[in-house]
């Protein structure tokens, strides 16, 4: 391969180079507007040349979003982003490669290459819309929906225990996962300029909100009378503290979380847990991610960040050294390579 | 070695199986006699014949392992029908084989296990050594097991290695038998094991015994010597088809100046053209194993569109797994190979036996309209060709091609003549440059009605693809009714239009007559030798073996016109004779099909073709 010259040049780009002339078909009120937006305003400041971005898609509501995009993009088939994502991140390991999936494209259809992609840790970044419900075949139950949630095809409620995306995540390996919420463009950006920095898989759950068939599926984090108490807005090296007085926070109580009130029954501030993005151990982020109301604020912000060789990396690594070992520099060596014998 | 008993003589051809436990090293013992019969310039083709099983209980029929080679001083086309020489190992192995010899074959058995409990395992009622059962054979009672203990005793190795190098007596026999030299295996032993002298020096005496046996013994008449072919002057080497699909696809992505991108999950029989591929980091392959089948073509399809020689390998099960992902790369009108090394269906049905059942798969099974180039490959040496041609067409008609071989090519080996990479054709992907203004994503090329190939990564050329239908030129989401039906066509067309760019159907005899034989990818040998064979009787007949399936080459008509008669041979029930059918619905086609997991044998054909010349 001949060298590469990376030029380091000042990438002046703007949301407009990223914005495409397509209508955007999604419904008003649709929580995937504003997802759009935020990453139409992290795209320009990245760094990275406007050419080199790939957005990746399977099939659903969400997965319409790179024909929203001006870049590079697939809108592929019902599951399989995470893989042709792979495909492209391999063939070239330059590009920035983005991911944009549903609830259940990414972990009901697609779950298989969704645990494995994150296992493999290869460099990627997935943007997973949880909305819990299929929205684009109008209003079956996902893998997240909440037990018990009536939907078309749960008349009943439904018989299954949702997945948790983050434990998930974390219980394949994972390396990157944060969590943000579509009324929240500003944390949004911040949080999808953090997974873009991140070498490796890295996974943000938006809680989106499907105003047609799941509306207020994420009341209890995001209106306005419950929010401040159910939202937990987590940065590395501060102390979990959340509450419209600012005045609660999470502690842990044997191998548990426990949610507190500074103040009551001798807790004081010092008790309050200190979030540690960069734990290898994964324990404390799995409890982190699994909190849920009412009894706990949900984890909003970069729950857990630990470096970790990606995939590309050790095979691009592997092929510089084959190919500075092997005597097989081309295919009419590799014909002749080996045991060969001649007819005069 | 030099001072010979035995008289000397001359054949033809000759095939030889060897056969004994799955862990007797038989398929080790075969490939260095095929590797000893090339530096005796034969021609030759190999087949091994191993159980679905790693280690299938031991000593029985289902545990035996074998490997034919058929070798000649004249071409080869095949491995060979029934043989002429059978070592078997132990009685389960003497039991699987006696219906792949000949009458009055050679036998050569390990007397030593032709036990009362060798009997038993291997399900023989009575001693088939004095029953009758090998009236007429030529039997060689070698006690293989005593002499190679007694060939190592001087080696302090445990009783387990020992019987491991049993393999290389039988080897020694065979070898004296055709007259070998013995410095090929002892090379192949010293660099195999050059940190283990005691091994390199058990298989050596072992080997050295069962030859100095042969030299010995009363029992063996004479030796023979089959004189070398008349191969063409050039460079040779021995080459499986699976190694020489991987290769194919190595040389056309040097020719068309991409990297090799393979996304692929282990499936008997093709994972070794994975195998293969992840060995060649040091040409810059990439070679992905991916979590499933649909993972395999999918990042394949990613990468396609990335700008690297995209594909993906599997067997017919994996093929159904990635039918919706290849109706994706039609759509998306994007480069992709998937290879199909076919074995016996439906469901797992055969893994390890070969049949040509998957075609209409290949021809149909997606959802739309979905048409793909089909290649099939007609020999071993041919997976290589056949490997090159569907990447250069996929490549320069931005659309994906199938390339079905089988479980007999991709194991089976033959003798390659190396080709030198300047003489392959040159590949032209229709690639853009950065800043073409020009640029839609679905401007055609008015020629071959292929789009343009733009790489993630190349200024000014951003845009999107998917499986949704797009408007023609612009590329755009497009529901429109007229559109679709546009696309459609276009998409056929492309397909059709492949037919300018490869031969015209090659007919192997006259150009009219009473019968045409009609076959197709892998059974090109045996069609070919059976056909030859009833020409040279004086028989009309002729032989059209089609490798281009999809689209048919362009005079597929006029050959089928000039018979009385036309049987169409496959190793199904009969997919390519209903494309034919509903191609050229004004023949008439009679059959021969065969669906057990064998390949055809020459004498059954003639017996079709005689019948049909006399009807």
């Amino acid at each position: 391969m001949e060298n590469q010259i990376i030029e380091s040049q000042v990438i002046n780009l703007t949301k407009d180079d990223f914005s495409s002339d397509q209508m955007v078909k999604w419904c008003p009120g649709c929580g995937d507007h504003a997802i759009l937006h935020a990453v139409e305003n992290v795209f320009p400041n990245l760094g990275i040349p406007k050419e080199d971005f790939v957005v990746v898609s399977g099939i659903g509501c969400s997965s319409r979003f790179p024909y929203y995009m001006n870049t590079y993009g697939i809108h592929s088939i019902h599951g399989r982003a995470a893989a042709i994502a792979t495909g492209v991140k391999l063939a070239n390991p330059k590009l920035s490669v983005w991911m944009i999936t549903g609830d259940g494209d990414c972990m009901a259809i697609g779950g298989n290459h969704f645990i494995h992609t994150i296992r493999r840790n290869i460099d990627i970044n997935i943007l997973l819309f949880n909305n819990k419900i299929y929205g684009l075949t109008k209003g079956q139950y996902s893998p997240t929906t909440p037990k018990g949630t009536k939907t078309k095809t749960s008349p009943q409620g439904t018989f299954e225990r949702p997945f948790n995306p983050g434990e998930l995540v974390i219980g394949s390996q994972g390396n990157f996962f944060a969590r943000s919420l579509d009324t929240n463009p500003k944390h949004m950006s911040a949080i999808f300029i953090e997974a873009a920095k991140h070498k490796g898989t890295s996974v943000v759950e938006v809680l989106q909100n499907c105003v047609i068939f799941f509306n207020k599926a994420h009341d209890l984090i995001t209106s306005r009378e419950t929010k401040d108490d159910n939202q937990l807005f987590i940065e590395h090296g501060k102390p979990l503290i959340y509450g419209k007085d600012n005045n609660k926070g999470i502690i842990l109580k044997g191998t548990s979380l426990e949610a507190v009130t500074i103040g009551e029954n001798g807790i004081t501030e010092k008790d309050i847990l200190v979030h540690n993005q960069y734990d290898a151990d994964p324990g404390i982020h799995v409890m982190l991610a699994r909190m849920m109301p009412p009894e706990f604020p949900v984890a909003l912000g970069v729950i857990r960040s630990v470096a970790a060789e990606t995939f590309e990396t050790s095979m691009t690594d592997s092929i510089s050294h084959e190919k500075e070992v092997s005597k097989i520099r081309n295919v009419d060596d590799l014909l002749n390579s080996g045991s060969t014998w001649t007819i005069e | 070695m030099t001072t010979k008993k035995s008289k000397v003589v001359g054949l033809e051809q000759v095939v030889v199986r060897f056969a004994g436990d799955s862990g007797d090293g038989m398929q080790l013992t075969g490939s260095l006699f095929s590797d000893s019969t090339a530096f005796a310039g034969n021609d030759f083709a190999t087949f091994p014949d191993y159980p679905a099983e790693i280690r299938a209980p031991q000593g029985t029929v289902a545990g035996v392992s074998g490997f034919q080679i058929h070798f000649g001083q004249n071409t080869i086309y095949t491995s060979g029908d029934l043989a002429d020489v059978l070592i078997a190992m132990n009685p389960a192995s003497l039991k699987a084989n006696m219906k792949w010899i000949k009458n009055g074959a050679i036998i050569i058995i390990d007397i030593d296990a032709f036990t009362e409990k060798g009997y038993e395992k291997a399900g023989y009622a009575s001693d088939p050594l004095t029953d009758g059962t090998l009236d007429g054979y030529n039997m060689i009672k070698a006690p293989i097991t005593a002499f190679t203990k007694e060939a190592v005793k001087h080696l302090d190795l445990d009783n387990k290695s020992v019987l491991k190098t049993k393999n290389m007596f039988a080897l020694g026999i065979i070898m004296y038998m055709f007259n070998r030299e013995l410095k090929h295996v002892n090379t192949y032993y010293e660099k195999k094991f050059k940190a283990n002298p005691l091994i390199i020096e058990a298989n050596k005496a072992v080997l050295a015994a069962g030859f100095n046996y042969a030299d010995t013994i009363e029992a063996l008449g004479s030796t023979f010597k089959v004189e070398p072919a008349p191969l063409e002057k050039g460079k040779y080497r021995n080459i499986t088809g699976n190694v020489a699909t991987a290769w194919g696809f190595m040389a056309a992505a040097e020719r068309a100046k991409r990297e090799l991108f393979l996304g692929s999950y282990p499936i008997t029989p093709a994972t070794e053209i994975l195998q293969e591929l992840t060995n060649h980091k040091d040409l810059s392959v990439k070679a992905f194993q991916a979590e499933d089948e649909i993972a395999g073509i999918v990042s394949a399809i990613g990468a396609s569109f990335t700008g690297s020689l995209a594909i993906t390998t599997t067997s017919g099960p994996g093929l159904s797994l990635k039918s919706e992902a290849i109706g994706l790369a039609v759509m998306t009108e994007l480069p992709l190979v998937i290879v199909d090394v076919q074995r016996g269906g439906p469901s797992t049905g055969l893994p390890t036996k070969s049949e040509q059942s998957d075609l209409l798969q290949a021809l149909f099974g997606r959802n739309g309209e979905a048409p793909v180039i089909i290649i099939a490959a007609q020999n071993s040496v041919d997976c290589f060709y056949s490997a090159f041609e569907a990447a250069k067409l996929s490549l320069e008609h931005m659309t994906p091609a199938i390339l079905l071989t089988d479980g007999s090519l991709a194991n089976g080996s033959e003798v390659f003549k190396i080709p030198r990479m300047s003489d392959m054709p040159e590949i032209h992907p229709p690639l853009v440059k950065a800043n073409d203004a020009s640029y839609k994503p679905y401007r055609r090329d008015p020629e071959k009605l292929n789009r343009f190939w733009a790489v993630p990564g190349t200024e000014g050329l951003r845009h999107r693809i998917g499986g949704l239908e797009k408007e023609n030129i612009s590329g755009n989401v497009s529901h429109d009714p007229l559109n679709h039906q546009n696309m459609i066509m276009l998409r056929e067309e492309k397909v059709q239009r492949v037919a300018n760019y490869i031969p015209e159907q090659e007919v192997r005899g006259k150009s009219s007559g009473e019968l045409l034989v009609v076959s197709w990818g892998g059974t090109f040998g045996v069609m070919r030798t059976v056909v030859e064979k009833m020409q040279k009787e004086g028989k009309s007949i002729s032989l059209a073996h089609f490798r281009h399936i999809m689209p048919l080459p362009k005079n597929t008509e006029e050959v089928l016109s000039g018979f009385k008669k036309i049987v169409v041979c496959e190793i199904n029930n009969g997919q390519f004779v209903k494309y034919l059918k509903m191609n050229f619905p004004q023949y008439k086609y009679a059959q021969y099909n065969k669906i057990q997991g064998l390949p055809f044998m020459i004498a059954e054909l003639e017996e079709k073709f005689n019948a049909l010349l006399n009807e």
